[in-house]
C-alpha cells in the first residue's frame, strides 16, 4: 500500500498520454517490438477463444438506447478509450484488441441474449459492460454458464461475488461506511434522514447506512427512510418533511432523472446545501451536468474518484479522454471505473501468460495497476477493487472539490458481518 | 411524529405542503390541458404526447444556451421566450403529425395509439440522436431561483409560484379560445356533430389540424416549464404518460372543468398521502384509488353528455 | 383432410402446416441452439399474441396491460424454480438458509404466505392458469359490466401495468425487486441451463404453442367467436338480441391472460428469470405491435409477427443499434396507416389471390386434389 504515492510514473507517463500514445509503466507492459516475440496462441489460448496471432477480440456490453442510455454513455466510453491506449501500447500479450459493441438497450433479458452471443458466437476473451444490478444479475447466469469474464464498471450493493466477475467499482461498504464516518466526525452529524429510488441498490445501501449509524457512531440515529419510484419527480412533500425533522444529514441514493427533480426542488424550497448537509453517493459528475451545478453546489459526494482529483495518472487520463470525446463531456466515478476494466484485463492476462479465463480468474487476485487515475488499485481475492473511498463537495460549476479521502485503501468486503 | 413541534411550526408544514400539492396540481394541469383537449375534444390516444412535451423542453434548453452564448444581457427575461418557442415548436410538429398521420386515422381511435407510439419511439431516438443520451441541464435565472419567504418558517419556491402563474393563465386562456372565440366554437360543434359542423360549412380538417396543434403547443409549453422543476432527457417523456391520460380519464374526458377537478383530486391526493406514506406506496395507492373509481364510474367525474 | 377442412378451411391448413414444417423441422435443423433458444424466446411473445386475436382482433377489447398477466404466468413459473434453487444445502451461506437469497437480504427470515404453495409443481401449474385468469376476470367484470370499453378500458389496463411494476419493484423482500427472480437452474431436479434442455424445451414450447393456436381457433369457429365479431361490428345489436355482450367479453380477455400466462411461464423457462420489465407499459404495448404487424385479424399472423419482429429487433440491434427505434417506430406508423390488418393482410389481399389463380390454372390439369370451392378466404 506504500507504493501508491511512489512518484516514479509521472513524467514518462504523462507525456506519452499526451502524446495520443498511451503507455503505461507497469510491470509487465509490453515494447513495441514484442510484437515478434508475441508467444504463440496456441499457448495462451486453449479453450478456443476469439484469439489470433495478431488479434484478440473482447466484447462491449452496455446500453446504447433507452433509459439507461444516460448513464452508461460514459462507461462506453472510457472503455474504448482504454482500448485505444492499450493497443497503441503494443497490445495485449502482442495482441490488438479487437471489441465488438453490442446493446443491451436498457432491457434485461437483451443483456442476457447479447451476453450469450458474445461468449458463444463471438468467443470474447473478456466482456467489459452492464451497469445496473439488474442487468448485471440477468448475465451473471451466462457468464458462469459459459465459463467468461466480465469486467463490471458500476459501484453496487454487494452480495455478489463470482469466478466470472472482476468487480471494478466500489462495493457497498466502501462507498458508505467511511462516509458516514466521516460525515459524523467533521460534522458532528447525529440525525440522518435516509431517502432512495425504490430499487435494490439504495435499499441495500441504506440498510447498511442504517446499521452502520445506529451500531457503530456514538448516539446517532436514522429520523426517516423513504423511497420513491424510478423516474418520480415531485419530492416537495419529503422536503417537507425533512423540514419538519431537520435532520443532520440528508443521506441520498437517488438516481437518474428523479435526481435533477429532487435537488432543483430541494433548492427551491430554500434548503442551502451550505448550511444542510447532504451526503449522496449517487451523484457524479455527469448527474450534475443534468442536474446543473447551481442546483447542487455545497452537496457532498462519496466516491472513489473525482474527475478534479490532483494526481498524475488523472490529469492524464482526463486529458486523453476529453481528446477523445470532446472538450465538454464530464467523468464521473463509474466513467472511471469502467475505464480501469480494459487495463485490469491486460495486466491479469499478462500475469497470467494466457488468456485462458481460468487462468485469468485465478491470476486477478493481487493484480495491480498503478496507472489507475484514481490512484493505485488491487485486485482483492473476492475480486473486487481495494479502493480509496473519498468524500468531494460539488462546486457550481459541476465538479467535485476533494475533501477527505482515507488514508489507506479500503478492503472490499460483500458479505459484510454484522450488516446484513 | 408530531409530538416534538410547536404549533406555529405545525402550521408551517401544513401551509407548505398544501402548497407542495397546488405545484403538484398545477404540473398535472399543464401536462393534462393538451391532452384533454386532443383527447378529449378529437378522441385521438396521443402516446407521444411526452415526447411532446420533451420536445418544449429541449426548445427551452437551446434558447438558454443560445441566450447565455450570445445575448447574456437579455438572460433573466428568456425563458419568456423559450416557452413561445417551444409552443411555436411543438405546436408546428403536432400539425405536421396531424397532417401526415393522425388525420388518416380519426375513425379509428385506438389505431392513433399504435401509430403515436411509433411516432414517440421515432421522436425519442431523434432526440437521442441530436442532443445525446446525456440529460441537459437548463440553466436559469437568478430571480427565478430560491424561495420566497413569506413568514418566518414558512417558505415557497418561486418557480412553483411561477408554474401556479403559468397554469392558470394557460387555463384562462384556452378556456377563454374554447368557450368564446369563434374558433373554439367551431371545435366543439366539430366535437359534438362532426358531419352537421360541416354541414354548416366549417372546415372540419381545418379545424382538427389547429386543434391538435394546440394540444401540442401546450405540451411544448409545459415540458417548458418542467425544466425548472425536472429533468430533461430522451426518454423523460414516458414518465409523465400515463399520469396524464389518468388525469384527463379521471377528470372525464370531453370535459376541462373535469380535468382541472381532478388534477385537483389527484394531487392533493398524492401529495396527502406522502406527506404520511413512503413515495412508492402513495403511488400505488393513488393510482389503485383512480382505478377503482373509474370501475365505479367509467365516464369519470365530468360526464358531457353528447348523443353518439 | 375432410375432417380439417371444417376446422382450418384450406388456406388456414396450408398455413398451420407450413408453420410446423417451420418451428418443428426447418428451424431446430437449420439453427444452433444459441439461436434457437432465440426463436424460443420470440414465440412466448407469440402466445401473447393469439390472445391478442382473440380479444382484440375479433373481439375489439384492446388491453394495453397483458405484460401483467404475461408477467403473473412467469412470476409463478419463477417462484416454483426459485424455490427449487433454493434449498437448504445451496443457500447455507445466508442467515436464514432455504429461503430466497432476495429475502434473507431483506431480512426476511421465513418465506412468506403466498410462496409457500409454489414449493408444489402440479399446485404452480395450476396457479399459472388460474391466478391471470382469475385476475383478469375480477378486471373484466368490474369493467365490462360496467360498460367500459374502447379507449377507456386501454388506459386503465394501461395503469394496472404501471401499478403492477411500481408494486414488484416496490416489495423487493417479497418479489425481487427490480431484478427480479433470477438465477433459476432446475425444473423437478432438471437442469434447463443446459443445451439439451433448452432443445427439449423448445419444442416443449411449440407443442403448447399449437395447443393454444388449435384451441383459439375452436374459439373462433363456435358461436362464441361470431358473437365476438358482431359485439366489435355493433354492440347494441348484440345486446338487444338477448346475448350478454358483458360475459363474452370478459371470457375473450380472461382467455387472452390465461394464453399470455401459458407464454409468460415459457419465458421463464427459457430465459432463466422473469423481471418487472416484463410487465410494465412499453413492453405490453410492444407485444401489442407484434400482434398488429402480423394481423390482428389472423391467429397464424400473430404467431409470425412476434418472430419477424423480434427477430429483425436482434439482427438489426446487432449491427445498427440506433436504426433500430427509427425503424420500429416507422413499422408500427406503416402498419397502422397502409396495412391495418398486418402481414396476414398483405397474404391474403396480394399473395393469396395470385397463388389461387396459380392452382385454378393448375387444377385443369389433371391430379389435383385441392378444391377451390371451400377456400374462402379467411375472415
Amino acid at each position: 500500500m506504500s507504493d501508491e504515492k511512489k512518484p516514479g510514473l509521472r513524467s514518462p507517463f504523462r507525456r506519452k498520454l499526451l502524446m495520443g500514445m498511451a503507455a503505461l509503466p507497469a510491470i509487465s507492459m509490453l515494447p513495441r517490438t514484442a510484437f515478434a516475440e508475441a508467444p504463440a496462441t496456441s499457448a495462451v489460448n486453449t479453450t478456443g477463444l476469439a484469439v489470433t496471432d495478431s488479434e484478440v477480440t473482447v466484447g462491449i456490453l452496455h446500453s446504447v438506447t433507452g433509459t439507461m442510455a444516460i448513464s452508461e454513455t460514459g462507461s462506453v466510453e472510457a472503455e474504448k478509450l482504454a482500448i485505444e491506449q492499450i493497443n497503441a501500447a503494443g497490445g495485449v500479450l502482442g495482441r490488438k484488441i479487437k471489441f465488438i459493441q453490442e446493446d443491451g438497450a436498457s432491457d434485461w433479458p437483451t443483456f442476457a441474449e447479447k451476453a450469450k452471443k458474445l461468449l458463444v458466437n463471438d468467443k470474447c476473451a473478456a466482456v467489459m459492460g452492464c451497469w445496473t444490478s439488474a442487468s448485471r444479475k440477468a448475465v451473471l447466469p451466462v457468464f458462469e454458464q459459459y465459463n467468461g469474464m466480465l469486467y463490471y464498471p458500476t459501484f453496487y450493493e454487494g452480495l455478489e461475488q463470482s469466478k466470472n466477475v472482476i468487480y471494478t467499482g466500489q462495493e457497498a461498504t466502501q462507498q458508505i461506511i467511511a462516509g458516514l464516518d466521516w460525515v459524523n466526525k467533521t460534522k458532528g452529524a447525529k440525525t440522518f434522514y435516509l431517502l432512495g429510488s425504490d430499487y435494490i441498490w439504495p435499499r441495500t445501501s441504506n440498510k447498511i447506512a442504517r446499521k452502520h449509524i445506529e451500531g457503530h457512531l456514538q448516539g446517532a440515529k436514522v429520523v426517516g427512510e423513504e423511497y420513491f419510484p424510478l423516474g418520480h419527480t415531485q419530492f416537495n412533500s419529503v422536503i417537507n418533511k425533512i423540514k419538519l425533522t431537520k435532520p443532520d444529514v440528508i443521506y441520498a441514493i437517488i438516481v437518474g432523472g428523479s435526481n435533477v427533480a429532487f435537488y432543483k426542488q430541494l433548492k427551491a424550497a430554500g434548503i442551502d446545501l451550505s448550511k444542510q448537509t447532504l451526503l449522496t453517493i449517487s451523484v457524479t459528475e455527469d448527474e450534475i451536468d443534468g442536474i446543473g451545478g447551481e442546483n447542487i453546489a455545497g452537496a457532498y459526494a462519496c466516491m472513489k474518484y473525482f474527475q478534479s482529483l490532483d494526481n498524475p495518472n488523472n490529469k492524464a487520463f482526463v486529458t486523453a479522454f476529453k481528446k477523445m470525446w470532446g472538450e465538454k463531456t464530464v467523468i464521473g466515478d463509474v466513467t472511471q471505473a469502467a475505464y480501469l476494466g480494459p487495463w485490469l484485463w491486460k495486466l491479469t492476462v499478462e500475469k497470467a501468460g494466457s488468456f485462458d479465463i481460468d487462468k485469468v480468474a485465478a491470476a486477478s487476485p493481487g493484480v495491480e495497476f498503478k496507472g489507475a487515475p484514481e490512484g493505485y488499485v488491487r485486485v482483492h481475492e473476492n475480486h473486487h477493487l481495494w479502493s480509496k473511498t473519498r468524500v468531494g463537495r460539488a462546486k457550481t460549476d459541476g465538479q467535485y472539490e476533494l475533501i477527505y479521502e482515507t488514508a489507506d485503501l479500503v478492503e472490499p468486503d460483500p458479505f459484510p458481518k454484522g450488516y446484513q | 411524529m408530531f409530538g416534538d413541534y410547536s404549533l406555529s411550526d405545525l402550521g408551517a408544514i401544513f401551509a407548505m405542503q398544501g402548497f407542495a400539492g397546488l405545484i403538484l396540481f398545477s404540473v398535472y394541469v399543464l401536462m393534462a390541458l393538451g391532452l384533454a383537449i386532443i383527447f378529449g375534444q378529437m378522441g385521438v390516444i396521443n402516446m407521444a404526447h411526452g415526447e411532446f412535451m420533451i420536445l418544449g423542453a429541449y426548445v427551452t434548453w437551446m434558447t438558454s444556451s443560445a441566450f447565455q452564448q450570445y445575448l447574456p444581457s437579455l438572460f433573466p427575461g428568456y425563458f419568456f421566450i423559450a416557452m413561445s418557442l417551444a409552443f411555436i415548436a411543438s405546436g408546428a410538429l403536432g400539425m405536421l403529425v396531424e397532417w401526415a398521420l393522425i388525420r388518416h386515422l380519426y375513425k379509428r381511435p385506438l389505431d392513433t395509439l399504435l401509430a403515436t407510439w411509433g411516432l414517440s419511439l421515432i421522436l425519442q431516438q431523434a432526440y437521442r440522436s441530436v442532443f445525446g443520451a446525456r440529460e441537459v441541464g437548463v440553466e436559469l435565472p437568478e430571480w427565478m431561483m430560491g424561495s420566497k419567504q413569506v413568514t418566518d418558517t414558512i417558505e415557497v419556491p418561486i418557480n412553483g409560484i411561477f408554474v401556479m402563474g403559468l397554469t392558470v393563465l394557460i387555463t384562462l386562456a384556452v378556456a377563454y379560445i374554447l368557450v368564446f372565440s369563434r374558433w373554439g366554437k367551431q371545435v366543439r360543434a366539430v366535437v359534438q356533430n362532426r358531419v352537421m359542423a360541416g354541414a354548416v360549412g366549417i372546415n372540419t380538417e381545418k379545424v382538427d389540424r389547429y386543434t391538435f396543434g394546440l394540444g401540442c403547443g401546450i405540451a411544448g409549453v409545459a415540458g417548458s416549464a418542467f425544466t425548472m422543476i425536472g429533468s430533461t432527457g430522451p426518454t423523460a417523456g414516458q414518465l409523465y404518460i400515463v399520469d396524464t391520460f389518468l388525469v384527463v380519464v379521471f377528470g372525464g374526458a370531453a370535459s376541462l372543468v373535469g380535468t382541472i377537478a381532478s388534477a385537483f383530486t389527484i394531487s392533493q391526493a398524492q401529495s396527502t398521502m406522502e406527506f404520511f406514506l413512503s413515495g412508492s406506496m402513495a403511488k400505488v395507492l393513488t393510482l389503485l384509488a383512480i382505478v377503482a373509481i373509474l370501475m365505479m364510474r367509467p365516464q369519470g367525474l365530468f360526464a358531457l353528455k353528447v348523443r353518439k | 383432410m375432410i375432417i380439417n377442412s371444417r376446422f382450418f378451411n384450406r388456406s388456414e391448413l396450408i398455413g398451420f402446416l407450413a408453420l410446423a414444417l417451420l418451428l418443428f423441422v426447418i428451424l431446430p435443423l437449420s439453427l444452433d441452439i444459441f439461436r434457437l433458444n432465440l426463436v424460443a424466446k420470440y414465440l412466448t411473445y407469440a402466445f401473447v399474441g393469439i390472445g391478442l386475436v382473440l380479444c382484440w382482433g375479433y373481439g375489439g377489447i384492446l388491453s394495453l396491460g397483458q405484460g401483467v398477466f404475461f408477467g403473473l404466468g412467469g412470476y409463478c413459473m419463477a417462484m416454483y424454480l426459485k424455490l427449487e434453487a433454493s434449498s437448504v444445502e445451496n443457500t447455507k451461506i445466508q442467515s436464514t438458509p432455504g429461503i430466497p437469497d432476495f429475502m434473507d437480504w431483506n431480512q426476511l427470515t421465513q418465506l412468506p404466505f403466498f410462496w409457500k404453495p409454489f414449493h408444489s409443481f402440479p399446485i404452480t401449474l395450476i396457479a399459472i392458469i388460474l391466478v391471470p385468469g382469475i385476475f383478469a376476470f375480477i378486471i373484466g367484470a368490474a369493467m365490462f359490466k360496467r360498460r367500459v370499453g374502447g379507449v377507456y378500458f386501454a388506459i386503465i389496463t394501461q395503469a394496472i401495468a404501471a401499478i403492477m411494476t411500481i408494486l414488484i419493484v416496490g416489495q423487493q423482500g417479497y418479489t425481487g425487486g427490480i431484478n427480479g427472480i433470477t438465477d433459476l437452474r432446475t425444473l423437478h431436479g432438471w437442469d434447463i441451463r443446459t443445451d439439451h434442455a433448452k432443445f427439449i424445451l423448445y419444442f416443449v414450447e411449440v407443442v403448447l404453442l399449437f395447443a393454444c393456436i388449435v384451441a383459439a381457433q375452436f374459439i373462433r369457429l363456435t358461436k362464441l367467436g361470431r358473437i365476438l365479431v358482431a359485439m366489435r361490428e355493433q354492440e347494441d345489436r348484440v345486446r338487444f338480441s338477448g346475448y350478454s355482450v358483458a360475459n363474452f367479453k370478459i371470457f375473450a380477455f380472461c382467455a387472452a391472460a390465461i394464453f399470455a400466462a401459458i407464454g409468460g411461464a415459457m419465458f421463464t423457462l427459457e430465459v432463466g428469470f422473469m423481471s418487472p420489465s416484463f410487465v410494465g407499459i412499453v413492453p405490453s404495448i410492444e407485444m401489442v405491435i407484434y400482434t398488429a404487424v402480423g394481423g390482428r385479424m389472423s391467429i397464424f399472423g400473430a404467431v409470425w409477427g412476434s418472430l419477424l419482429v423480434n427477430f429483425a429487433k436482434t439482427s438489426l440491434s446487432e449491427s445498427f443499434p440506433q436504426l433500430w427505434l427509427f425503424g420500429l417506430g416507422a413499422l408500427f406508423i406503416a402498419v397502422v396507416l397502409a396495412f391495418p390488418n398486418g402481414l396476414s393482410g398483405i397474404w391474403q389481399d396480394h399473395v393469396q389471390p395470385r397463388i389461387d389463380r396459380l392452382l385454378a390454372a393448375r387444377k385443369s390439369k389433371p391430379g389435383n386434389g385441392f378444391s377451390v370451392a371451400d377456400g374462402a378466404p379467411a375472415e
